[in-house]
């Protein structure tokens, strides 16, 4: 699951899609979920970054990154 | 190239359902390398470019196409007298048969043209489409042409919906059932008249693209967009351009295999599993032309420069999510210009 290679992200977490043309709003927490993809990161290692970052339960953060992913895969923004 | 042309531009009705002229008109004002004196050709006393002196220097009216070609010609010999015309840019899709049919005889008064051949400009007719997507290898819905209304009464058992249905210019109608068919063609007929078309309805992301070809095969220009806001017509208010080779690809194939000279807009729906289907080819600029010279490939002024002979190379970049918002403006002006323009027939 990698994160398209055009997708603009904006420091206050506002997404844009070229190819598509959509664009999104996120909070914090989604934007920096994209900016580690944008790093290829893989999601075990993002969920451990959040876990670190929000002091967090693991299994939690994996079930909402899960979700958020394929939220984001909905939206063509990951391959 | 650093004179002042002499350029006409039709199309000046920048109303909620605008024609092309006044961004045409914009964008070649914005070009550095060359200055225009615009002379507005118009058809209705109220096209409110007319009235918008900082983009257009003199207008005159001009017989509506149904008049013909001579009526148009004795017209334009007129205003060419006044005006020693070099270049006419019509933004209609009504009265491009007229000027392509003049193409020669315009040339051989000094005035250029930068126009499809009539063989390229019915070849993308509404009514022929669906054999030229055939012929060229591209995706085009499947359609039926209509040429009286006993030929859809006999249809009503096979029809598959949704179904568009959709007039010979203008107006397209999504119809869920016979009854709705039945509604929006006798609706269309009153407007457009025969024949009218039943293409088959595909689901996707419309995308509009502006194409600039140089009549060779080569594009000179290629500009997608993705309409952000619909007006109750089907019209872009807003729209981004947009990054996608396939588009683009498409767009470039389609010069390639027309050799399309001039402007123009493919209408493209975009399916969910990326196949791009061609809906329609318009034969001139959009009206949302200037996003294109917003984006850094200013196609109006391109046109010009190859109009008049000079060597455009094709362009390599644009800006991605630029945006444009059309908005509306009351445009206040007195009893006096309009009395020219509607009595004498210029302003």
């Amino acid at each position: 699951m990698r994160i398209r290679k055009n997708i603009a992200v904006s420091e206050e977490g506002f997404l844009f899609n070229p190819t598509t043309g959509d664009s999104f709003s996120t909070n914090s927490t989604g934007a920096l979920i994209i900016r580690l993809l944008k790093q290829d990161k893989t999601l075990p290692e993002i969920a451990s970054e959040l876990c670190d970052e929000y002091d967090a339960d693991r299994l939690l953060v994996e079930r909402d990154l899960e979700e958020f992913a394929s939220l984001l895969k909905e939206y063509s923004v990951l391959d | 190239m650093k004179k002042k042309l002499v350029i006409a531009v039709t199309a000046l009705n920048a109303i909620d359902s605008p024609g092309p002229g006044v961004a045409v008109i914009r964008a070649i004002r914005e070009c550095p390398d060359f200055e225009a004196r615009i002379i507005g050709l118009s058809y209705e006393a109220l096209e409110p470019g007319l009235y918008m002196h900082e983009l257009v220097d003199k207008s005159y009216q001009i017989p509506y196409p149904s008049a013909g070609t001579d009526s148009l010609l004795a017209r334009l010999e007129y205003i060419h007298a006044e005006e020693q015309l070099e270049l006419i840019i019509p933004n209609f899709d009504a009265e491009l048969f007229n000027f392509i049919k003049l193409r020669d005889k315009l040339h051989t008064m000094g005035i250029r043209t930068f126009l499809p051949d009539l063989v390229q400009f019915e070849s993308r007719d509404k009514l022929k489409l669906f054999d030229f997507g055939k012929k060229h290898g591209f995706l085009v819905p499947r359609d039926r042409v209509l040429h009286e209304f006993r030929e859809l009464k006999k249809m009503e058992e096979e029809l598959e919906y949704p179904v568009v249905v959709k007039g010979k210019f203008y107006d397209a109608v999504i119809a869920n059932s016979y009854d709705q068919v039945e509604k929006a063609f006798l609706k269309i007929l009153a407007k457009w008249g025969l024949p009218i078309i039943l293409q088959d309805f595909v689901k996707g992301t419309e995308i509009n693209i502006a194409v600039l070809g140089d009549g060779k095969g080569k594009a000179i220009s290629i500009i997608p967009m993705r309409k952000l806001y619909i007006t109750d017509k089907g019209k872009a208010w807003a729209g981004i351009t947009l990054d996608d080779d396939r588009l683009v690809a498409l767009a470039r194939q389609f010069i390639a295999s027309t050799q399309w000279r001039g402007g123009c807009e493919l209408e493209v729906m975009l399916t969910d599993d990326g196949k791009p289907f061609i809906m329609e080819v318009n034969p001139r600029f959009p009206a949302w032309i200037y996003l294109t010279a917003a984006a850094g490939q200013n196609q109006p002024a391109s046109l010009v420069k190859m109009a008049m002979g000079e060597p455009v190379a094709p362009f390599t970049h644009y800006e991605v999510g630029k945006i444009f918002i059309r908005y509306s403006w009351d445009l206040i002006t007195d009893i006096a210009e309009f009395q020219k323009i509607s009595g004498n027939g210029e302003l």
